[in-house]
């Protein structure tokens, strides 16, 4: 889908005191995108989004909404609306008036707002509890206000500050899915911050992978997943297994053999290496295959040990003891064909994986013998 | 079985104080307010009601919404004072607002009636207000500031703020800043917020304070005495020039029990307000 910028940072910075927590940040986020942003805690994501908000000024840089400079804007006229991590409903005020609130500072009629209010809560699914105070709701439902309460003053943008990290594990799987239909339904640019690596990958359209107020990689889950930029997003999006090698010679555009784990191997990856240089060589669990043949010398990919298997009901995960020593995780789908689909701890096995299926960075750290 | 017994001896020792200290002399105060006067012996039988009609002449009428209005005053000055330099405090980092609060504490060591002694000091016409507005060629006679009612409210506004702000600033203690960020996210400008969420979230805080400053504020009468001279009285005057001066114990005693169902009625006021607050969600909600 081809969509415009809707939001801009440009050479930001941010400093706390003497911490900076923002250092030349960029940032484009287009129209009506769900986009996300990922990192662990103190990355300054949050940061990033209380400068869209309007509760921090930076430093130094532009913040370009619609391509206007909204620097000197306050927070209170800026065309962007935030859902609260503790949701920050006013306890005095019921409902509906905790939804008007918006409305009313615009001032809005009061026909227009008693109308527009009726339809965010309908949205939410609260059309019943328009006369209850905050404190007589369940966390989901003092969620779906802190929406409606945003939405209704249909904002250009909408920020989500860890929004459903309060929630049960399966009533955030489920405002998950109702926040993405929302997202779709109101056609409204969101802007979400979370550390959970997996609501990110389920309900953005893109990512932004931030770590130390760096952005890291920005793209698409898929892209993000399947093809990190460096060591940290690999990390810390999913699991994965990293191989340390050396480039021996090219065989081809982007076609190398390296050398990992004293094993000579054909890798595929769209950097340019020159023989020598080191690169990590990463696969995910579900992309490592195990190879149990008893017989040693039919048995493929890099001896090693299982450690230990768990049954996950979708996956067997193993863990496998390399002879260098190095630790990997290996996931497999159950094969119908075979009940007894298992394996021993101790039991001697191979881990491979099918040529083109691995990722190939340069190496940022030495390798490991 | 030795808690159990710690607890009932605590319960025990409680009532007996209350009952000897509290209970008995109003019930005392109550009974000496339907006796008939007399000289010698302070109050007499027959039983009469005599004191309680007395309550409704005119002059004590006149003396009674002078007190109203002056304590009155005295709260909305202490609120008015007090509301800010709460907020203030609670937004301070801990040791500032520890210095702040500390200080504020500090002049409770003094008596208040030698502190009240030190008001006139400043207020007198060779007092510290007019020796500099006389230097500083402002005036050029001194100002008739003691014995008016300026006098009067100034020393309760100074005796009494601290009473002001405490509760104001355990109320802005609880109010949660995010609902200001909040406010602000949904288009509220400062008076907005100040309006509609700041007030109606710190309402607690302000019942509470006024009601601490109004009610004293009606009974202190050494501070009328010192500053306010024989025209700017509280009815807390009345009440001790009754029972020293004039030594008419039933109808100062009468005077008291008035007051006391006077401020009885506001604390029940207060109690209905606080709960409806609660209802509201004002106090405990968002503590969680």
């Amino acid at each position: 889908m081809n969509r415009l910028p809707i939001l801009t940072l440009s050479h930001i910075s941010k400093r706390f005191a003497a911490q900076e927590v923002l250092s030349d940040f960029h940032l484009t986020i287009n129209d009506g995108e769900f986009f996300t942003i990922l990192g662990p805690s103190g990355c300054g994501k949050t940061t990033v989004l209380r400068l869209i908000a309007g509760f921090e000024q930076p430093n130094e840089g532009k913040i370009l909404l619609n391509g206007e400079d909204i620097a000197g804007i306050p927070a209170e006229k800026r065309p962007v609306n935030t859902v609260f991590q503790s949701y920050a409903l006013f306890p005095h005020l019921s409902v509906f008036d905790n939804v008007a609130f918006g409305l009313k500072m615009a001032e809005v009629d009061a026909q227009n707002i008693a109308v527009r209010v009726a339809d965010a809560l309908a949205i939410v699914r609260l059309s019943d509890f328009a006369t209850r105070k905050p404190h007589q709701l369940s966390g989901g439902q003092k969620q779906r206000v802190a929406i409606a309460r945003a939405v209704v003053n249909r904002p250009k943008i909408l920020l989500l500050d860890e929004s459903l990290s309060a929630l049960d594990h399966k009533l955030r799987q489920q405002m998950q899915l109702e926040l993405k239909q929302l997202q779709r339904q109101l056609g409204i640019t969101f802007v979400y911050v979370t550390h959970d690596q997996e609501e990110a990958l389920s309900m953005s359209d893109r990512i932004l992978v931030m770590h130390n107020g760096q952005a890291q990689q920005v793209g698409t889950p898929r892209e993000i997943y399947e093809a990190p930029r460096n060591l940290f997003v690999a990390q810390f999006i999913g699991e994965i297994n990293v191989f340390d090698g050396e480039i021996t010679r090219a065989l081809g555009e982007y076609q190398y053999q390296a050398m990992i784990n004293g094993v000579e191997r054909d890798i595929r990856c769209d950097h340019r290496f020159a023989a020598g240089d080191r690169v990590h060589v990463m696969l995910r669990p579900e992309d490592l295959r195990i190879d149990c043949r008893p017989n040693v010398l039919e048995r493929k990919g890099f001896p090693g040990v299982v450690l230990e298997r768990n049954y996950t009901g979708q996956t067997l995960n193993s863990h496998i003891r390399l002879e260098n020593g190095q630790a990997v995780t290996v996931h497999e789908f159950f094969d119908e064909d075979d009940p007894d689909f298992d394996y021993s701890i101790n039991q001697k096995v191979g881990v491979d994986w099918v040529p083109g299926w691995e990722h190939v960075i340069p190496a940022e750290r030495s390798g490991q013998a | 079985m030795k808690v159990l017994n710690f607890r009932r001896v605590a319960i025990v020792l409680t009532l007996v104080w209350l009952g000897l200290f509290v209970l008995v002399p109003h019930v005392l105060v109550v009974l000496t307010s339907v006796m008939s006067p007399d000289p010698q012996h302070l109050a007499v039988w027959p039983v009469t009601l005599a004191s309680w009609e007395r309550l409704f002449e005119p002059v004590y009428a006149e003396v009674f919404w002078r007190s109203l209005w002056l304590s009155t005053l005295t709260t909305a000055i202490c609120l008015v004072l007090g509301y800010p330099f709460a907020y203030i405090v609670a937004k301070l980092p801990g040791v500032w607002r520890g210095v702040l609060l500390f200080l504020m504490i500090v002049p409770f060591w003094t008596n208040s009636l030698i502190r009240t002694y030190a008001i006139k000091l400043i207020l007198g016409n060779k007092g510290l207000v007019n020796a500099a507005l006389l230097g500083a060629g402002l005036v050029d006679e001194p100002l008739q500031l003691l014995y008016t009612p300026f006098a009067v409210v100034f020393g309760l506004v100074y005796v009494l703020l601290p009473f002001m702000v405490l509760p104001l600033v355990s109320s802005f203690d609880k109010l949660d800043g995010t609902l200001l960020e909040a406010a602000r996210d949904l288009g509220a400008a400062f008076w907005a917020r100040f309006r509609l969420i700041i007030v109606p979230l710190t309402m607690p805080g302000i019942i509470a304070g006024s009601l601490m400053v109004f009610l004293p504020a009606m009974g202190m009468f050494y501070v009328a005495d010192l500053l306010g001279g024989a025209k700017n009285l509280l009815l807390g005057n009345i009440i001790k020039n009754q029972f020293l001066v004039v030594r008419d114990w039933p109808f100062g005693a009468a005077f008291s029990v008035a007051l006391i169902v006077i401020m009885a009625g506001l604390l029940w006021l207060y109690f209905l307000a606080n709960q409806r607050i609660n209802r509201q969600g004002g106090l405990d909600d968002e503590g969680l």
